[in-house]
């Protein structure tokens, strides 16, 4: 059509109508070529560059990620997005999924509940977007859930802790489950904060405890769990301070504290605050261990400061002693990425299969739409599977039913587990 | 006794740091009247200069002495520093010279993100904090005092003499040399002091220098004290210069080191006894604030805005 248009024009002989014309040929020329091209990319990824024998005709489905890829808690956010691709290029390799081929992006939410929110929504205005692994950080869900919620994008997160995400405010008393869209694959701050109390009070014998945090939901949360059970096993809180989340310089808090004489400080926060703070409580004099949650379970807290004997406490089992674990690290290994998969790797591993593997089920070679949401969630509702961190699979809150948690002890410069369990009461 | 004097201890160490950093807040607006907002990132690239410098540039055998690898680092931090400075005020603030104040002011924003970004994006690890060296100056002296134990840190006292010592130093070279009377003129009536023979660009790009090297110095005394450097640091401690600046009066050097300990000694002490604790003692350094401006709007040492023809 466009080439009859520019013959005639052409035939008129007027030399500056030959000018546009000229012009026109070549955009058309290269409006054909770019067509030629996009056609050819397509078939060629539908043609399957992993494995040739996997059908990917039906194009891509994306698997965001919600997590901090820049700033302190990078090291964190990384691990989430590199395992969460590695179970997705497994799933690939695998065809798990048939017809489509499945692939992550990776959204950067800064640790900051407003770019969250944004990441939130880039994501949910994406047709192909099937479901979405994150986020870090308590204080950030809280902002995305409502979200992908409005879209029924089913979530799972791998690091969430904070109870109130899938059983309300009242949750020790008056659990109700929040979104039906929100799932996680760890246990909860008040398993966590309580385990953290038996040990450091029952087996570490420490009864005079100084509480700091750093006024986040996650850090607020686990202190106050930690408190109530510490009381009851009959150690006492001579002092709470708080700290600011970019404070850097903590000798104030530390001489605010200092005079109780605590045998212990308890930090409800998260590494690039805790990593400094346990080299000055030292300094100042306080040789004493710092115990943490799953925040400062990352090896960043030692480089910043965290000394021999400091604590930790983190969700699910050492990735050593299980088999699944050992595949899920050495497959990582073999990907040979740039950065270690970090407290949450293997949590977000399964939390990204969870994800595939309702969609399979879902799917079952079927075509995707948005009206396959509601089955998707109900499919994430009752899978389950032996993952990386052991058995996945989820309550009625949303909550995962596997509660096992571990006490890690800097030792040698590395963190290294120490105790293995559940918080029984 | 011992927490009161431990936590004035503290308050010195930071209020040294926040004036070295006021220090050039305030001779940039004495003399040009802009409020060079990226001053901070000026502080945070020092810091990651020094830290470059000790990495990818000592030699493995000169790091463990101190007394040989800290002056490098001042030294690589400084001139990174400086070199910054006067780059940004020679493309950013110069052609701005003559253009409405709020012009040079949106620039000085743009700079700092742009610094922090570029920071951020291309220093190896500095998506999040990256550690500094803790081998050396390393030392806690301890002593007792009444009823309890009070530590310092050599990095805490190397801190607050480099401070104090650096505002002497400036406040005299202000006062007695050449340069500094070229300063003071071009502050009081840069058209005046042109017709003198004072050459305004140089003195201005001097007085950018001399806060640029403050500012990378500071950067390796954070460095070394808190033993790691962050790009959010920048910021952060960017405002509570700022802040200093203002209380003690925004042109003033007294001011800025005076408005500098206040701050420190505020936070630390309203933190220790204060109702609220350290959640609030950020309340008390702006009630301060608030509490000046309004029966001394130019500052505790600032001079009334004179108005000019």
């Amino acid at each position: 059509m466009l080439t009859r248009i520019v013959r005639t024009k052409a035939e008129k002989g007027h030399h500056v109508r030959n000018q546009t014309v000229k012009a026109a040929v070549l955009v058309a020329g290269a409006l054909l070529l770019a067509a030629c091209g996009t056609n050819k990319t397509e078939s060629g990824s539908g043609g399957g560059n992993n494995n040739q024998s996997c059908d990917q005709s039906k194009g891509t489905l994306v698997i965001g990620v919600i997590a901090p890829q820049s700033g302190g808690l990078s090291a964190l956010g990384l691990g989430i997005k590199n395992s969460a691709s590695l179970a997705a290029d497994q799933a690939n390799e695998k065809c798990v999924v048939p017809g489509y081929k499945l692939q992550v992006q990776t959204e950067d939410d800064q640790a900051t509940a407003q770019v969250g929110a944004q990441a939130a929504t880039r994501l949910s205005s994406n047709a192909n977007v099937v479901g979405v692994v994150g986020t870090l950080n308590s204080s950030v869900a809280q902002s995305v859930q409502p979200i992908l919620k409005g879209k029924n994008i089913v979530q799972v997160s791998p690091a969430n802790t904070n109870p109130s995400l899938t059983r309300g405010a009242e949750y020790g008393t008056a659990p109700k489950r929040q979104f039906e869209t929100y799932f996680r694959v760890c246990a909860t701050d008040d398993l966590q904060g309580p385990f953290a109390a038996k040990y450091l009070v029952g087996k570490a014998g420490k009864k005079s405890i100084a509480i700091i945090t750093d006024g986040k939901t996650y850090g607020e949360g686990l202190a106050a769990e930690f408190k109530k059970q510490a009381e009851k096993d009959g150690a006492k809180i001579v002092a709470t301070a708080k700290v600011g989340e970019k404070d850097t310089d903590f000798s104030g808090v530390i001489g605010t504290i200092s005079g109780s004489k605590p045998d212990a400080v308890y930090y409800g926060g998260e590494y690039p605050q805790a990593g400094p703070l346990s080299k000055q409580l030292k300094d100042a004099g306080l040789d004493i261990p710092v115990m943490g949650g799953d925040g400062i379970y990352d090896g960043k807290y030692i480089e910043l400061g965290g000394k021999e004997g400091d604590l930790a406490t983190s969700v699910g089992a050492p990735t050593d002693t299980l088999e699944t674990a050992k595949a899920f690290v050495s497959a990582y290994k073999a990907k040979a990425y740039k950065d270690d998969f970090s407290a949450y790797g293997a949590f977000s591993y399964d939390a990204t299969n969870a994800i595939i593997g309702a969609l399979a089920k879902t799917l079952s070679g079927g075509d995707w739409s948005d009206a396959k949401r509601a089955d998707l969630i109900k499919n994430v509702q009752s899978y389950s599977a032996e993952g990386a961190t052991g058995e996945v699979k989820f309550d009625e809150y949303g909550d995962s039913t596997n509660k096992l948690l571990t006490v890690y002890k800097v030792s040698g410069g590395k963190w290294v587990a120490d105790e293995t369990g559940t918080f029984g009461g | 006794m011992a927490t009161l004097l431990q936590q004035l201890i503290n308050g010195l160490v930071l209020g040294g740091l926040i004036a070295l950093i006021a220090l050039g807040y305030t001779m940039v607006y004495g003399i040009i009247q802009l409020i060079n907002f990226a001053h901070g990132e000026v502080f945070m690239v020092g810091g990651f200069a020094s830290l470059a410098t000790y990495r990818y540039f000592l030699p493995p055998s000169w790091r463990s002495d101190w007394w040989l690898a800290l002056p490098l680092m001042a030294i690589g931090g400084a001139v990174v520093a400086v070199v910054l400075a006067v780059v940004m005020e020679r493309f950013a603030y110069r052609p701005l010279r003559n253009a409405p104040r709020l012009a040079p002011l949106i620039t000085a924003l743009g700079v700092s993100v742009i610094l922090k970004e570029v920071v951020r994006l291309g220093y190896p690890g500095a998506t999040a904090p990256v550690p500094f060296p803790r081998a050396f100056v390393d030392q806690q002296y301890r002593f007792e005092f009444f009823d309890g134990t009070v530590s310092i840190g050599s990095t805490a006292i190397l801190m607050i003499v480099v401070s104090i010592i650096g505002a002497i130093v400036l406040q005299t070279y202000i006062s007695r040399s050449r340069m500094g009377r070229a300063m003071r003129a071009t502050a009081q009536d840069p058209d005046t002091a042109r017709l003198m023979g004072v050459n305004p660009n140089r003195t201005i790009v001097l007085t950018f220098t001399i806060g640029g090297a403050l500012a990378g110095l500071a950067g390796v005394l954070y460095g070394i004290h808190i033993t790691n450097v962050d790009t959010e640091v920048g910021f952060l401690y960017g405002i509570f210069a700022f802040t200093a600046a203002v209380l003690g009066g925004v042109g003033s050097i007294k001011g800025a080191v005076i408005g500098g300990f206040a701050i420190g000694l505020i936070k630390t002490l309203s933190g220790q006894y204060f109702p609220g604790g350290t959640q609030y003692d950020l309340v008390w350094i702006f009630v301060l604030l608030i509490v000046v401006l309004v029966f001394r709007p130019q500052g505790l040492f600032g001079e009334p805005e004179r108005v000019r023809a």
